[in-house]
């Protein structure tokens, strides 16, 4: 199913929540909804759902106008960040609620048989009769997962679906997730605030800031070509060095960059850990402050001369220790406008 | 050496502090509560099975222990339908005065209950507000069961909210809102997802308004007018045969009231044990109950 968003406006008493949000999703496309708190992407998909109603804009299913349609007929399956399961029932239980309440009937042995196939999907075979304070977080999840597939929604949404999970489950999860997204082709949206969750998971992410898009693309575009410099940081840990550029050169610290494309002025240069080196010879003149060893490399915290604090990531077999005097090298950089 | 086995007492757990305070508090305990439930007991038992029965089926008592009986049972069935929608409204939807609803709702916990019939009495009697009018239609409303099941009403109106309200708070409103999504009705989501959590704490609830309706006396003794034989409940009752020195029959009409009144501490005991009254569960359903 094909979703479109067209100028949703959301106010919360006197707080804009979402500011015209404009948004095509493929049908079976996993799309990710990136922000952090208070960027408006829960209530975005809270009024996908039918849970919220969006106080301008309109929200199409297919050619469908959706944006008045109650949640009970939207035919949504909702995942809810703290699982929501009913906990009075028991797991095979909460799968067929929607079944037991749908204006479709089915025989108790078609409600059995379908309980039986989503056990099994979400590959919690046995656990049936399970109660859900009987069962860890991540099996909780699952089952959550399984009940909002029962009905077979048209679109699957999920609200920070690993946020209450600990970081191995949540990694597992993860690659689960996209299976059964892989197997069953519906279109999915989730919320998240963890960057790394939506890159690593979804086919376009959707980044958010005070209720209105960012940017837009597939994980290698926002990665690569971050749009602006709340992108570049929110996105994984930045350096900020603060420079000038004329005539599509910048020079940083005494050391000169090809900048191209950039207007004239002050201007703001981005780069990550891992675009930055280590050099004995040439660079940015810079002291080291601290060696943080980590399991995949060894980090360095640094002060530049002109009194600006970077990290970098350098071979774990570099030699150096706090106290050295070198230079940084920028090996890749992004150049915004101050 | 004992001394250096001796762990260092915790905060606030030296011997003498401990032995004073639970010395002190089974005292006042005993002296203040349980020594006359036991006199209640024993008076009416001094009567003999025989004496004790002869009383309790005299044409009054048995009257006044039928009138208590029905108040209740007109009185906590509204007060408990009021109670969930009260905190429902409360917890689930956004209103103004939403909280100005919630102290309103708790008044009759802090106001003498004596006020409340007073009260009812300029509202519904003669020369009250609405006095002319019901007699004019010739209803009843004070020194009869209307008036006596109103004051009842008012006195345990906040009992069962209370109770739900902090609970239906901690929920919030996500298996409501995952029980619509996944099609339910309105009504098939309160009968089945929102009844379902709540049970215990309204069943708790529910005893207590119980227990405070047969046993109210200030409230009910101004509006009913103490006609023996007509509008007395037990309590009532029991202040009526004390004055007429039967005081053999007071303790056995007495005993009665806290028969009753024991029978809801047990089922409190019972429901407290299901995690009932409070906030964080541990699970609705027995861990041990069902399992794969």
């Amino acid at each position: 199913m094909k979703i479109r968003l067209d100028n949703v406006v959301k106010t919360f008493d006197t707080f804009r929540a979402v500011h015209g949000v404009s948004l095509d999703i493929e049908s079976g496309e996993l799309l990710a909804l990136l922000g952090p708190s208070g960027s408006g992407k829960t209530t975005i998909l809270r009024m996908v759902a039918g849970l919220e109603f969006a106080d301008g804009g309109h929200i199409y299913f297919g050619d469908q106008d959706a944006t008045d349609i109650p949640v009970r007929d939207r035919g949504v399956g909702f995942v809810f960040q703290h699982y929501a399961l009913f906990p009075h029932m028991t797991v095979a239980e909460n799968i067929s609620f929607g079944m037991k309440v749908s204006k479709v009937r089915r025989s108790p042995a078609e409600m059995s048989a379908r309980v039986a196939d989503l056990l099994r999907l979400v590959r919690l075979e046995g656990l049936g009769e399970r109660f859900p304070t009987q069962i860890s977080g991540g099996q909780r999840q699952r089952v959550a997962l399984a009940r909002a597939l029962a009905v077979d929604p048209k679109v699957l949404l999920l609200d920070e679906p690993f946020g209450a999970l600990d970081a191995n489950v949540r990694r597992d999860l993860r690659r689960w997730l996209r299976e059964i997204h892989g197997e069953l082709g519906i279109t999915t949206i989730f919320v998240t605030h963890d960057q790394e969750e939506a890159l690593d998971l979804a086919d376009r992410v959707v980044i958010l800031n005070e209720g209105k898009i960012i940017q837009q693309g597939t994980p290698e575009e926002v990665c690569r070509n971050p749009s602006s410099a709340f992108v570049m940081k929110f996105l994984g840990d930045t350096n900020r060095l603060s420079g000038s550029v004329k005539s599509g050169v910048a020079s940083i610290g005494g050391v000169t960059l090809d900048a191209d494309g950039c207007p004239d002025g002050a201007a703001e240069v981005y780069a990550r850990p891992s675009d930055l080196e280590w050099s004995r010879e040439s660079g940015i003149p810079a002291s080291v402050l601290r060696v943080i060893d980590r399991p995949d490399g060894r980090r360095l915290v640094a002060r530049t001369a002109g009194g600006e604090t970077v990290e970098l990531d350098v071979p774990p077999e570099t030699v150096v220790r706090a106290g050295d005097e070198g230079f940084l090298r920028i090996v890749r950089m992004k150049v915004f406008a101050a | 050496m004992p001394q250096a086995k001796r762990r260092p007492p915790r905060v606030g757990d030296s011997p003498a502090v401990r032995r004073t305070l639970i010395g002190f508090v089974l005292t006042v305990g005993a002296l203040l509560i349980l020594a006359p439930l036991i006199v209640i007991f024993a008076q009416a038992a001094s009567l003999g099975l025989d004496g004790f029965a002869r009383t309790i089926s005299h044409p009054d008592t048995r009257h006044a222990i039928l009138l208590t009986v029905l108040t209740a049972l007109i009185a906590v069935p509204i007060n408990t339908a009021f109670g969930i929608a009260a905190a429902w409204a409360i917890t689930k939807f956004d209103f103004w005065g939403r909280r100005f609803l919630l102290v309103v709702i708790e008044i009759p916990f802090s106001i003498s209950p004596i006020v409340a019939g007073v009260a009812y009495l300029f509202v519904y009697g003669l020369q009250g507000l609405f006095g002319p009018l019901l007699e004019a239609w010739d209803v009843k409303i004070l020194f009869a069961l209307p008036g006596i099941v109103l004051a009842s009403m008012f006195v345990t109106a906040p009992f069962v909210v209370r109770e739900l309200v902090p609970l239906m708070q901690a929920q919030g409103r996500d298996l409501e809102e995952a029980a619509t999504s996944l099609g339910a009705s309105g009504w098939r989501t309160f009968f089945s997802v929102t009844l379902p959590n709540i049970r215990w704490a309204l069943l708790y609830g529910v005893v207590l308004c119980n227990a405070r309706v047969m046993g109210e006396f200030g409230a009910v003794s101004v509006v009913s007018g103490n006609i023996r034989g007509q509008t007395n409940t037990l309590p009532l009752h029991i202040e009526l045969l004390y004055h007429d020195y039967q005081t053999a029959g007071a303790f056995a009409a007495a005993s009665i009231l806290t028969v009753l009144a024991l029978v809801t501490i047990v089922a409190k005991v019972l429901l407290e044990r299901q995690g009932a009254g409070r906030v964080h569960r541990p699970a609705l359903a027995a861990p041990t109950g069902k399992s794969a």
